[in-house]
């Protein structure tokens, strides 16, 4: 190469270096050898997933247990479409991640060469934007940008698709001028006035209440929440992405809303008559019947995303902006305005009583599902957990109590079974310092369990709890309330050994059928170097409660 | 109700399917899409007629209103622009319609911008009505093909919504 001159792959992989990546999450094919060529050489870490959906919810889990982007690579063709339900699982979370794919040689697109496909065509819907890049020279501005779409405004994966000649194609390095874009300018700052207006709102209330959403974390604004709530004696309620915003053992707390909700969170959105909603998009999971959702309440829509604004819930007052900022200036003038929070006293007491009246019904004794959890988190305190999707899903979110940020992590939007093993590897890779756990059902753990191999290759130590009912749960459960028993297609028969497994791919293995042993195993799970597997042989097909089985949120099983 | 939508955009690659795809996913069939430079080098824009409920376009507004490429993205109100659209007809001349042939083209201000043998080619200009009218005044006579090209619209006077 002439001097002065780079390629197209030496030239992302050092707009990724002086981006302060430090790991890639991927798969190679012969589409991204040029990149990988280059990775060699690089100071980024490559983690060698055993499939692309895993590498994808690998910078998934990345991004959420940190703040930071992740970034998951994979070749064209099957290696691109296998990526894609990460990608959807990122963004129907508004997890920032960047997905990097190769692409046949621009003179074969639209050919139909080998392992070709139409990789930004399929990830329109799925991606905050993505990038067909045609020429060497633009990839340094497109890193540059596509890093600064998936981290601001409303976060979310950004895919960039190289075809093979674009990353081996040599030009003249020059500074990167990235060209500002005129089509987006997130608001960061709130509205004066309407901040003005909640602020009257929420001091003529008698029955106010705080809904926290994903978008807590999004805008690190945890601190700012709680403060708000201190500041006028506020109940706080959360959706299951909005878990971990508050410290469920914090007075003004009062669980998760909606259709798996707790009745007195149900109950507190039923009769406030003001929520201060901050970061949700009122999914239909959160909300249930759309007409009979928080009726008696005015509510305040705290979003950065101005499209989220009425179109589920209308709002009565819209607050466009970076949550952080809102709440803390809400927070301000509250205390200005001397707000006395001592008149939502008897609202709380209420709302407590409720909850006394409804207690979690969930079985404490035995191999079971919330007992098993509940012994987590005695043992293991303070951890991440990362919850596979189903019934155990909604058991980890009622029956694990958290204390920290991004400590729970779950795929809400889009539900993607699988999500937990490879995103428990990724929050590991991103926070060390931590222990990860994971909670799956046997079903959802199959899906991605051979990511294992990957966590035993750069040890990698998470602990993986599978609830194993040999059986689909939450089909089960729907099939047993809601179809009249009518069992089908959810058995999955005792056909494999989890442990044996494990151990298969180097990982510890456990199998534990007695209530004995439960706290001993999740022990020994903590302080392995290497990756564990702990598979608990349910003792019963127990269905995850409450449930809402009615027109409104608290038309609810219990 | 049948909404005008007005998109200013940077002209890039994709940016037609990204927009059109939004419509789509929502379930609305477009009408009528017409799309070209605009005098700022680098810079399109669209006019979207589409039918359908009002929350829900709004909803698709600010989803386009968010597409990156997008600068503005809003609802054009008939009362305060002015619109056209554009319509070519071929129709065989017989002999003895001719005379009222041409005193229909006149009628609509249509003009024959092509006439090959007993073949005529006819443009018409107004506004959706004007087009829809002269349609409908040529179907009886022996119209071999036609094309219409989308609505473009414009509010009048001082408003300027893409700036
Ligand atoms: C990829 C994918 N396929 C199918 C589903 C539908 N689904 C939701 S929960 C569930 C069963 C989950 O079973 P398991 O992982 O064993 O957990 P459990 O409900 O028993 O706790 C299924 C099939 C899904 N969410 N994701």
């Amino acid at each position: 190469m002439k001097k002065g001159k780079t390629t197209g792959a030496r030239a992302l992989i050092k707009a990724l270096e002086s981006r302060g990546v430090e790991y890639i999450f991927g798969y190679p094919g012969g589409a991204t050898l040029p990149l990988y060529d280059e990775l060699a050489k690089s100071s980024i870490k490559h983690i060698l997933a055993r499939h692309e959906q895993g590498a994808a919810h690998m910078a998934d889990g990345y991004a959420r247990a940190s703040g930071k982007v992740g970034v998951c690579m994979a070749t064209s063709g099957p290696g691109a479409t296998n990526l894609v339900t990460g990608i959807a699982t990122a963004f129907m979370d508004s997890s920032p991640i960047i997905a990097i794919t190769g692409q046949v040689p621009r003179a074969m697109i639209g050919n139909d060469a080998f392992q070709e496909v139409d990789t930004t065509g399929i990830t329109i819907p799925i991606t905050k934007h993505n990038y067909l890049v045609k020429r060497a020279s633009e990839l340094p501005a497109t890193i540059e940008e596509a890093f600064y779409l998936a981290s601001t405004g409303r976060k979310g994966p950004v895919l960039i698709d190289i075809p093979s000649d674009v990353q081996k194609e040599e030009f003249h390095l020059q500074e990167v001028k990235r060209k500002p874009l005129e089509g987006y300018k997130p608001t960061i700052t709130g509205h004066p006035g309407q901040i003005r207006r909640a602020i009257q709102q929420i001091k003529a209330s008698k029955r106010p209440l705080i809904l926290a959403g994903g978008g807590i974390f999004h805008a690190d604004a945890t601190d700012e929440l709680i403060e708000l709530a201190e500041s006028g004696n506020f109940p706080i309620v959360y959706t299951l992405m909005g878990k971990a915003s508050i410290p469920n053992s914090h007075r003004l707390c009062f669980g998760m809303i909606g259709y798996h909700g707790r009745v007195e969170a149900n109950t507190a959105i039923s009769e406030a008559d003001t929520i201060v909603a901050i970061g949700v998009r009122f999914s239909n999971r959160s909300t249930g019947k759309l007409q009979n959702f928080a009726t008696q309440a005015s509510i305040i829509h705290i979003d950065i995303d101005p499209a989220e604004i009425g179109k589920n819930v209308p709002a009565t007052l819209p607050i466009v902006g970076d949550a952080k900022h809102i709440l803390a200036e809400l927070t301000k003038q509250l205390k200005k305005s001397n707000i006395d929070g001592s008149k939502h006293e008897e609202w709380i007491l209420h709302l407590a009583s409720v909850r006394k009246k409804h207690p979690l019904r969930g079985r404490m004794e035995g191999v079971n599902t919330p007992n098993i959890i509940r012994k987590l988190k005695e043992v293991a305190g303070d951890i991440i957990l990362v919850t596979d999707v189903g019934k155990h899903q909604m058991f980890a979110a009622h029956y694990f109590p958290v204390d920290t940020p991004r400590s729970f992590l779950t795929s809400g939007g889009l539900g993607t079974m699988g999500f937990s093993v490879p995103a428990a590897i990724g929050a590991k890779v991103a926070r060390p310092d931590k222990k990860v756990a994971v909670i799956a059902g046997d079903g959802s753990f199959f899906m991605t369990s051979q990511q294992i191999a990957s966590a035993v290759q750069y040890n990698i130590p998470v602990l993986i709890l599978i609830m194993n009912d040999y059986c689909l749960g939450m089909i089960h459960q729907l099939q047993d309330v809601l179809y009249g028993k009518r069992y089908n297609a959810c058995d999955l028969e005792r056909i494999v050994d989890y442990a044996k497994l494990a151990e298969s791919m180097g990982a510890v293995g456990i199998r534990v059928t007695e209530e004995k042993d439960i706290e001993s195993a999740i022990s020994k799970g903590l302080e392995s170097e290497r990756p564990v597997v702990i598979d608990f042989i349910l003792e019963e097909k127990e269905n995850a409660y409450p449930m809402v089985v009615g027109d409104t949120l608290l038309d609810i099983l219990e | 109700m049948k909404h005008t939508i007005s998109v200013y955009c940077d002209d890039t690659p994709g940016v037609l399917t990204r927009i059109s795809g939004l419509f789509s996913r929502r379930g609305f069939n477009i009408e009528s899409m017409s799309v070209g430079h605009t005098e700022i080098p680098g810079k399109s824009r669209f006019t979207i007629v589409v039918k359908g409920d009002d929350n829900v376009l709004e909803q698709v507004r600010k989803q386009l209103q968010k597409l990156i490429h997008v600068i503005r993205a809003w609802d054009i109100k008939p009362q305060l622009s002015v619109e056209r659209e554009h319509a070519l007809l071929k129709l065989k001349v017989e002999e003895d319609k001719r005379g009222e042939l041409l005193q229909i083209i006149t009628a609509v201000q249509a003009r024959i911008i092509d006439s090959t043998e007993d073949i005529w080619i006819l443009e018409v200009t107004g506004n959706s009505s004007m087009v829809d009218n002269a349609f409908n005044l040529f179907k009886n006579y022996n119209i071999l093909e036609s094309i219409r090209t989308g609505k473009i619209a414009l509010e009048r006077g001082s408003v300027l919504n893409a700036r």
